[in-house]
């Protein structure tokens, strides 16, 4: 799947979760930068999941820190 | 406890400037700093000096009853039970010293599985030191590299310890919600091992969980389903079998966890099987072969008990009509609880804030009643709750005698 449709879909998605507004660039973290708690973290990847009809365990969520790395993560299972 | 956990960071010099590897854990010392600081009895470090029965004991110094011990059929102080651990430790000793595969096996471990299979009717049952070491064990051992753990996101902690040891991918799903749970299962690549983990009642708030339509739904997804049935045990269920028979799907379940630490009364873990190949486990699963068996006092009690809990119809009875009391109690009060109506032996009050948690902790403690108090990250949703769990000895005026203890601290403290 091409990268820049794959980053707008997962921003919309980001959107009800971006409580403080934050602007979200390729190096935003998700739990230091966006302060996602672990219930938040469940409801984002299940919406990802959910949207692009992947599996992101928690082994994988352990690799992904910042916003890029979840797109680049993402693409790379949706293109399979 | 010691001061030193009072003290937060005071690093010492290492060579090469290396961190103080404790230094990590300075955030919790200043929360319970902060806890302490509002003049609370420290809620994790009560000393129980006397117990006198199952529902009685003198904890820092007042006589105190008991609601927070998960010794839901009162069987620790059964006089058959205690007789058949004084006999056990008089013949065999006080402890085995040595691994279940090794020296550790007594008759008395022989025979506890056996108890199991009987209360469970099943064909296989092993027996490990702990609840705790059964998950570890099992679900590690079961769901290996390239295979899938999805499981609730609630579970215990022991499930996702279990998770962590082995080399499954894991994949978590919303409390009780069978639609994600099945939607995860549909996106496992074809192929890979499956394994749905679920727990019959859920700890925290007492909630059961919707087990006839999820084990049904995650077998018609090929997965392989592990029950944990630690909080119904005895008398959830028509032979107290726990909640997968209760809703008639314990046929369908693979393998059922259970401990022997809440309605048998002592200590323990097992998990019990129709799988034709089970006892294979007692080779590789190395949570059950590095560690030393149970003494034999406690397989004793343990296998006295669990066939005490075959034939307990009035304690259930007594049980579920506490239960009932006490939610139905602590609602007219205007306490806030965990679930509608109660569904198990725990009844949780939800607290706004671990402030006001710890400061009812305090007063019921002060009122001489001991509850369980529950805070992040162990709780759901971060919530903080007193959890209270009922047990088959609390006599009807004992269960009167708590809400009236529950009216004057929650008044006292300002939750009610
Ligand atoms: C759901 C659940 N599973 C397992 C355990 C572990 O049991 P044990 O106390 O035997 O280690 C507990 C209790 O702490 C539990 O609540």
């Amino acid at each position: 799947m091409d990268r820049a449709e794959t980053d707008s879909r997962i921003r919309a998605l980001i959107e009800p979760f971006n409580k403080k507004n934050i602007q979200v660039a390729e190096g935003t973290t998700f739990s230091g930068d966006l302060e996602f708690d672990s219930l938040t973290v469940m409801d984002f990847v299940a919406a990802i999941e959910d949207e692009f009809d992947i599996i992101i365990s928690m082994n994988q969520q352990a690799e992904i820190e910042t916003y890029g790395e979840l797109v680049s993560a993402v693409c790379s299972q949706a293109g399979k | 406890m010691s001061e030193g956990v009072a003290e937060a960071d005071q690093p010492i010099e290492r060579v090469g400037g290396a961190p103080d590897l404790m230094s990590k854990f300075d955030p919790v010392i200043a929360t319970r700093e902060a806890l302490l600081a509002g003049g609370v009895e420290d809620p994790f470090s009560l000393v129980m000096e006397r117990v006198l029965s199952p529902t009685k004991a003198i904890c820092n110094g007042r006589d105190t009853i008991l609601l927070g011990t998960y010794n839901y059929m009162g069987m620790t102080f059964d006089p058959d039970v205690i007789a058949a651990g004084e006999r056990a430790l008089a013949d065999f000793g006080s402890g085995t010293t040595g691994s279940r595969v090794l020296n550790g096996t007594y008759q008395g471990h022989r025979d506890v599985e056996d108890a199991l299979r009987e209360f469970y009717a099943m064909d296989h049952a092993m027996v490990f030191s702990t609840g705790y070491q059964a998950n570890l064990g099992i679900i590690s051992t079961l769901a290996g590299k390239g295979d899938y753990i999805v499981l609730d996101i609630d579970s215990h902690a022991s499930i996702w310890d279990g998770c962590a040891l082995g080399n499954a991918e894991v994949v978590p799903f919303r409390h009780n919600d069978t639609e994600a749970m099945v939607k995860r299962l549909k996106r496992i690549p074809d192929g890979a091992g499956k394994l749905v983990v679920l727990e019959g009642v859920y700890s925290m708030l007492g909630d059961v969980a919707p087990l006839r339509e999820m084990v049904g739904a995650a077998k018609e997804e090929g997965a392989m389903v592990l029950v944990d049935e630690a909080h119904s045990m005895g008398f959830i269920g028509e032979n107290g079998r726990g909640v997968a028979e209760d809703q008639g799907v314990l046929d369908e379940v693979d393998f059922v966890i259970g401990t022997f630490s809440k309605s048998v009364g002592t200590v323990g873990g097992f998990c019990v099987s129709n799988h034709p190949k089970f006892e294979i486990l007692r080779l590789v699963c190395r949570p059950y072969v590095f560690t030393a068996s149970l003494p034999p006092s406690v397989v004793a009690t343990a296998a006295t008990s669990i066939r005490k809990l075959m034939q307990a119809g009035d304690k259930r009875a007594a049980l579920w009509a506490n239960s009932k009391r006490l939610h139905a109690g602590l609602r007219e009060l205007g306490f806030t609880l965990g679930t509608e109506e109660p569904q198990s032996a725990i009844v949780a009050v939800m607290m706004p804030d671990l402030e006001h948690g710890a400061m009812m902790w305090q007063a019921l403690l002060h009122e001489g009643l001991y509850v369980n108090l529950a805070r992040p990250p162990a709780t759901p949703a971060n919530m903080t709750l007193l959890r209270c769990s009922l047990c088959a000895e609390h006599s009807e005026e004992e269960v009167e005698t708590i809400l009236g203890m529950f009216e004057r601290a929650g008044k006292a403290v300002g939750i009610i």
